[in-house]
């Protein structure tokens, strides 16, 4: 049955024939049919990576398999969600190696996306710890792989959105944890120069990431707060925390009711709340221990939050820049102040090296920003993109529902073997998605595919 | 820590009952046909609630094997799940008399075999609680349901009797029906949001009513005023509307 989906950002919203599967030998016949499929998970990624004419929701396919607790090794079904995640291995000790902002997005997703956190400096992306998958092929084999074993099939599933196959089961280790505390360090910055040099000077904290404030200008260009954070060990618990040093956050949600009129979201409101972020924290510096469900995902505590957008829905913008590449980050953040279209959550963070064939990670800084889609923003997006190529950097697939393919060409150096491992394992293009066909992934410039063109939906239609 | 038997434990709605009475410390039966998908619900439930979970091999359909089934529990359940249950296409159904027999068999008969053996033990024994998951769908014959809802109207029925049966030893039935449940069964219907409930709902909704004791609930609590409606249409009129 054709229903209407879309993910995080609202945009863009497409009618999907939506298929879903509770044990492996349900999954093998869906994939057997003779159609083209992408896998879905929990819908957390920001634009049309998940979307597609046909797609496999993972979710019901979320069980655990096996949970060695002497060496933190997970074992699971794709679907699983990191919160349920989080609830089995936190009491028993243990954390999840690298997490994103949210904890509403599952395994297989982690993997696909290869998401970083705010430990990417120390730990990496998360597929550096799983050690290994199955993946189901076009072929309607599985093939077990992992840093050692098919190993091309590995890389190019990690970060691979989806496009090699569709992940069954999972290995990944955990890390061990003393409490479920964060020992929480916030350092405010005045201007842009200031906080890269904290970022430098906090390098040894394993979690950092800073608010930056896009919209002023002048001498506090670029202020921000740097958060900073350390599991906490026993001795740092309070006695009331001491009790049930592994305890789970109490679950209270609120939940954003309804979609926001889009005009609320202007420059002015923007400032007004960046003041008031900017301004709470009295001090230069703050410190304090907090549970791990405040510090790591703030805004999973509201509900569909996305809907404070309005109904055309936002983009997610996000690149990373080399780190000699500053200018970079001036010259952008200049163009949003200009434009004005700052957005509430403007995330800074340093990422550090890594290695890989398709990940959106690598050394450098990276910003990422909510913008709600309106008239102009793609045009305004699409010279941000010259500046971010410009500067040898790159967006992140996840986030992206707009980008143009010669931009991911030009940021990505292994893109072509990557489309040459996608034709090895997936050559009829069996897996392909909206986003893999607009990036010219799963097909060839301009031409039809099995009859399917993509068409994006107007801007006109989504901006009343 | 008591112990809970789910049949037909690899639907949905099984699934999520038998997480509901695993966070609150049960143990658990599974039993279906196919053990080979009760495999990793298995390692599931017990990684997640840290009970005692097992698998058992059971085929609804096959009435001679109830016994020995249940014979070789070798802890007995303090309370007992039917939850099996197949729902085809009416169009099909009426084409095809092997799958009206099929719909019957398993929605009605196959319920009937298994839980009188159940039933006879807790009577026995002077304890025990059995839940049966029929349908709105029994409430009132219609054409869309016809079949599906004949045998879950005798199910529930039969669940009725049951209570009033083993009430005198002390046994409790709950009749559960569920309306709209979001499940792989109805995937491909177009179901009202507000009337359809997720199967944690229900699988909630189950756990307190063994609880409380309570002798039928709806999922959603809507559903019990809707059918209210439909029940009280005088046939002249109803057997005229397209429903």
């Amino acid at each position: 049955m054709k229903k209407e989906i879309a993910n995080w950002g609202n945009y863009p919203v497409i009618e999907s024939d939506e298929k879903s599967f509770s044990y492996t030998d349900e999954l093998d016949k869906l994939v057997a049919q003779p159609k083209s499929y992408i896998a879905r998970g929990n819908g957390r990624c920001y634009g049309d990576a998940s979307l597609a004419d046909n797609t496999i929701s993972t979710l019901k396919y979320d069980k655990v398999l096996s949970f060695d607790t002497e060496k933190g090794l997970l074992e699971v079904q794709s679907g699983i969600t990191l919160d349920q995640v989080l609830d089995i291995i936190v009491p028993k000790g243990w954390f999840l190696p690298v997490t994103p902002g949210t904890k509403y997005i599952t395994v297989g997703g982690a993997i696909a996306s290869d998401v970083h956190g705010k430990n990417h400096h120390v730990d990496g992306a998360f597929s550096h710890h799983v050690i290994e998958m199955d993946v189901l092929l076009a072929s309607g084999e599985t093939l077990t792989c992992s840093p050692t074993e098919n190993t091309d099939l590995f890389e190019a599933t990690c970060g691979g959105m989806g496009l090699t196959g569709v992940i069954e089961r999972v290995i990944f280790d955990l890390k061990k944890i003393e409490t479920s505390f964060i020992k929480q360090k916030q350092v405010k910055a005045e201007n842009l120069e200031e906080i890269l040099q904290l970022f430098d000077t906090y390098a040894h904290y394993t979690y950092s990431v800073a608010w930056i404030d896009c919209l002023k200008k002048g001498k506090n260009f670029g202020r921000s707060i740097l958060i900073l954070g350390e599991h906490a060990k026993k001795e740092d618990l309070d006695d009331k925390q001491k009790n049930d040093p592994l305890q789970l956050p109490k679950k209270k949600q609120i939940t954003f009711p309804f979609n926001l009129p889009s005009w609320v979201l202007n420059t002015f409101t923007v400032k007004a709340f960046n003041f008031l972020y900017y301004g709470k924290n009295f001090k230069k510096e703050i410190n304090n221990v907090v549970s791990y469900e405040p510090f790591f995902y703030p805004l999973d505590a509201i509900l569909h939050w996305n809907r404070g957008y309005g109904k055309p829905g936002f983009i997610q913008y996000q690149f990373v820049l080399p780190l000699q590449a500053k200018q970079g980050l001036i010259d952008i953040l200049n163009r949003i102040s200009d434009e004005g279209i700052g957005s509430f959550l403007a995330v800074l963070k340093v990422f550090g090296k890594q290695e890989s064939l398709i990940s959106f990670p690598t050394e450098g800084y990276t910003l990422a920003l909510d913008i709600p889609v309106r008239k102009g923003l793609f045009e305004f997006l699409d010279e941000l993109d010259q500046i971010v190529l410009k500067y040898g950097g790159r967006l992140y697939m996840s986030k992206d529902a707009r980008m143009k393919p010669e931009i991911l060409k030009a940021g990505y150096p292994h893109l072509d073997r990557f489309k040459a491992i996608i034709k090895k394992f997936n050559p009829d293009f069996k897996f392909r998605s909206h986003q893999s066909d607009r990036l010219l992934l799963t097909k060839e410039k301009d031409s039809k595919v099995n009859g399917t063109a993509v068409v994006l939906p107007k801007m006109e239609a989504a901006v009343k | 820590m008591p112990t809970v038997l789910l049949l037909g434990a690899t639907s949905d709605i099984s699934v999520a009952i038998a997480k509901e009475f695993g966070a609150h410390g049960y143990s658990l039966q599974l039993a279906a046909r196919n053990t080979e998908h009760l495999l990793p619900i298995q390692s599931d439930l017990q990684i997640r609630y840290n009970v005692d979970c097992t698998i058992h091999a059971f085929d609804a359909l096959n009435y001679d094997s109830h016994q020995s089934f249940f014979n070789s529990l070798s802890v007995k359940p303090d309370v007992t799940v039917c939850v099996f249950g197949v729902m085809y296409e009416e169009e099909d159904a009426w084409n095809d008399w092997k799958l009206t027999h099929r719909m019957i068999d398993t929605n009605y008969t196959g319920a009937v075999s298994i839980l009188n053996i159940v039933a006879k033990y807790y009577s026995a024994q002077k304890k025990g609680t059995i839940v049966g998951i029929s349908s709105v769908a029994g409430e009132r014959g219609r054409q869309s349901k016809l079949i599906y809802g004949s045998a879950k109207a005798a199910f529930s029925a039969y669940l009725a009797g049951l209570r009033n049966k083993l009430f005198k030893d002390n046994v409790h039935v709950v009749s559960v029906k569920p309306g709209f449940v979001y499940t792989k069964m109805t995937e491909e219907l177009p179901l009202p949001k507000p009337l359809t409930a997720q199967p944690e709902e229900v699988a909630k909704a189950v756990f307190k009513a063994v609880e409380k004791k309570k002798n039928t609930i709806y999922t959603k609590w809507m559903w019990k005023y809707i059918m209210m409606i439909i029940k009280n249409v005088p046939e002249p009129v109803f057997k005229k509307m397209n429903i």
